[in-house]
């Protein structure tokens, strides 16, 4: 087993086999590569998501075959999108690594449920907060919020006290 | 009351509301109810070091076998129409206890999701303040409900009379 603070130290840009293995395989398509923390995050362009996912799964010496997390982050604000996060972790390597994906409000993005059963809640959760649709989800519904809930709620220009209704006197007045 | 003394056993005077009232609060069967952690102090008051069974407060399974809906937790927005539904479920005479910060008010949950107070959903007649109020708190709770029990009188309730349409 490695020694936690030596693969600190060692990853770097340049000589990190998650970085140096995607990079190679993808090259242009990885918009972006920052370590933080000795965890590596890829921003990859949406249209090869698919492919990346698949590749850092199915890869030998990578095998990321958990999938821990997705989730989204309304950056409208800064860079006029949102962005989708997978968080994944190898099981073997005891490695993790982020994929992120930038979408525009009018697109969608490619669901990974193909690859991850456990991508079946956590895309559901994301579409339930932030209104990102996922192409090929089976079953994209609502998770948390109330089946007829109007809006979606970790979006910024959503209200933290939520709008006035019988259940909350201290909401925000709904424009009408 | 009037107590009078004769041959064979006793004769006890006393109003029919006044009986009534005392078997009412001195039964109180709650709607096992825990939304959130109010439900951990419930439960341990429920328990045998504070023993809620020495009033007659035993925890029932069912709002139809209940007297009394103890909401115990945030409620949310999506849990209130079950609150609504299990309220309505229960038989009268039917008592609800807010327990905690936000069953009474929201609490620190100033959010689009959470109910801002039962009151907004099922008439309350006890708030229990604390986040989460220790079980001391709880059972001066029961008790101030106990009180407000004594104080009614189930012969002129507007409930009743409303079913009787006097």
């Amino acid at each position: 087993m490695k020694e936690k603070g030596k693969q600190i130290e060692s990853a770097s840009l340049d000589d990190s086999l998650i970085v140096k293995k995607v990079r190679g395989r993808f090259g242009k398509s990885v918009i972006e590569t920052t370590i933080f923390c000795g965890e590596v995050t890829h921003v990859v362009d949406k249209d090869v998501l698919i492919d990346v996912c698949d590749f850092v799964k199915r890869e030998p010496d990578l095998q990321f075959n958990f999938l821990s997390d997705v989730l989204g982050v309304d950056c409208r604000e800064t860079l006029s999108c949102f962005e989708v996060v997978y968080h994944l972790y190898s099981i073997p390597f005891k490695n993790r690594l982020r994929i992120k994906v930038r979408v525009r409000e009018d697109e969608t993005v490619p669901s990974v449920t193909s690859l991850w059963r456990s991508a079946d809640f956590a895309e559901r959760e994301t579409f339930d907060m932030f209104g990102i649709v996922f192409e090929g989800h089976p079953n994209l519904k609502r998770i948390y919020m109330p089946m007829e809930w109007e809006g979606y709620p970790l979006r910024k220009d959503y209200p933290l006290t939520g709008f006035k209704d019988r259940y909350n006197p201290f909401g925000v007045e709904k424009k009408t | 009351m009037g107590l009078i003394d004769i041959k064979e056993g006793n004769v006890l005077f006393t109003t029919l509301d006044t009986i009534v009232s005392w078997g009412r609060q001195s039964s109180l069967w709650p709607l096992t109810f825990g939304l959130a952690c109010c439900a951990i102090e419930m439960i341990a008051t429920g328990c045998s070091r504070y023993d809620t069974d020495r009033f007659g407060i035993v925890f029932r399974p069912s709002p139809r076998q209940s007297d009394v809906m103890i909401v115990a937790g945030t409620m949310t927005k999506k849990m209130a129409p079950a609150v609504k539904r299990l309220y309505e479920q229960m038989p009268e005479p039917k008592w609800v206890i807010a327990m905690g910060g936000c069953a009474s008010a929201g609490g620190p949950f100033n959010t689009y999701s959470v109910v801002q107070g039962t009151h907004l959903v099922v008439p309350v007649d006890v708030y229990i303040p604390g986040c989460p109020p220790r079980p001391e708190a709880f059972m001066y709770g029961i008790l101030q409900l106990q009180e407000k029990i004594k104080r009614e009188m189930p012969s002129i309730m507007p409930s009743v009379l409303s079913r009787l349409k006097i």
